[in-house]
């Protein structure tokens, strides 16, 4: 049970009342929060084209690179 | 370190079945070293492939040198971790470069971003600035960000990517961190961070592109996902 009311301190029934459902509604916006947090960045999340085709670039020059050098692949 | 010798990278490479990637990583590393005049030096660590990676990587030394390239294999495959530690007892550099031999993108920015503001550790990160991924679905996309998100809510690390495979260290930064973590696997690479954290280093971030893999399958399952937690909630509990 939670302790609502420290020893010496009597919070008056309305206090109690709403504070009673705190925990769980900040779970329910925690969860929204990151619901919204991780929906937006993945939503964000960049994809690199250009990466790609470099890369592919980079792997020709590589292995053309690299044969004449003598590596047998 | 002597005042005004100039800076050597050491790069750590722990291969395994990478015979396919490796020549690849070697050559635009050495490349973007070249360019960039900076000293160098590669260091491959096999676990033993059956693949025949120590045999390329045998090829490569005598390509590039062997001051170059530097073979320090191992019987079996025995973990990154010890894979660091075996590699950074041969390492002369007085910066360390940790990555996946199946990525180099950009390695050129790391050095500038180091400079500019004398960082401890430089990092890559997917999810800031124009880093990215290519070839991506949803589902891993929302994965990663999924993870990332708890890593930041519960560990609050200071750097917003912690399971990328790019990172530069100062020699003795790394190795201060290598005697402190005690994780496996991903989470060791997470731990890294938050310790690297609470003592004070300091951590730069620089975007980078993670093109998927190009030969080779991932190694990301059900599994890893289970151990990925539960190293979270342990270095939750303990840092």
């Amino acid at each position: 049970a939670l302790a609502l009311a420290p020893p010496g301190l009597r919070l008056p029934a309305p206090f109690r009342q709403a504070l009673l459902p705190l925990p769980v509604y900040l779970l329910v916006a925690f969860g929204c929060y990151s619901l919204a947090t991780v929906g937006y960045r993945l939503a964000t999340f960049n994809d690199c084209e250009e990466a790609a085709v470099e890369l592919q670039e980079h792997i020709s020059a590589a292995r053309t690179d690299l044969r004449q050098r003598g590596l047998r692949f | 370190m002597a005042a005004g010798s100039p800076d050597k990278f050491s790069v750590l490479l722990p291969t395994y079945n990478e015979r396919e990637n490796l020549p690849l990583v070697v050559w635009l590393l050495a490349r973007t070293f070249q360019e960039s005049g900076n000293n160098y030096e590669i260091i491959i660590i096999d676990d033993g492939s059956p693949d025949g990676t120590q045999e390329i990587a045998e090829q490569l030394e005598k390509i590039y040198g062997s001051d170059k390239i530097l073979l320090r294999p191992r019987a079996r495959k025995l973990g990154l971790g010890t894979a660091y530690i075996h590699g950074m007892k041969h390492a002369t550099g007085n910066f360390i470069v940790i990555m996946d031999a199946d990525l180099s993108h950009h390695v050129s920015l790391y050095f500038i971003k180091q400079k500019e503001g004398n960082f401890d550790i430089v990092s890559g990160t997917r999810y800031k600035g124009n880093g990215g991924v290519y070839g991506w679905d949803l589902k891993r996309k929302l994965i990663s960000r999924g993870a990332n998100f708890l890593t930041q809510v519960l560990l609050r690390p200071g750097a917003s990517d912690l399971t990328g495979s790019f990172r530069l260290y100062r020699k003795e930064v790394l190795q201060k961190l290598m005697e402190k973590c005690v994780s496996k696997g991903y989470v060791f690479q997470m731990e890294m961070i938050v310790r690297a954290r609470q003592l004070g280093f300091t951590i730069g971030e620089v975007p980078i592109s993670f093109v998927d893999r190009v030969y080779g399958e991932s190694k990301l399952g059900g599994n890893e996902i289970v151990s990925f937690l539960k190293g979270l909630l342990t270095l939750f509990a303990t840092t």
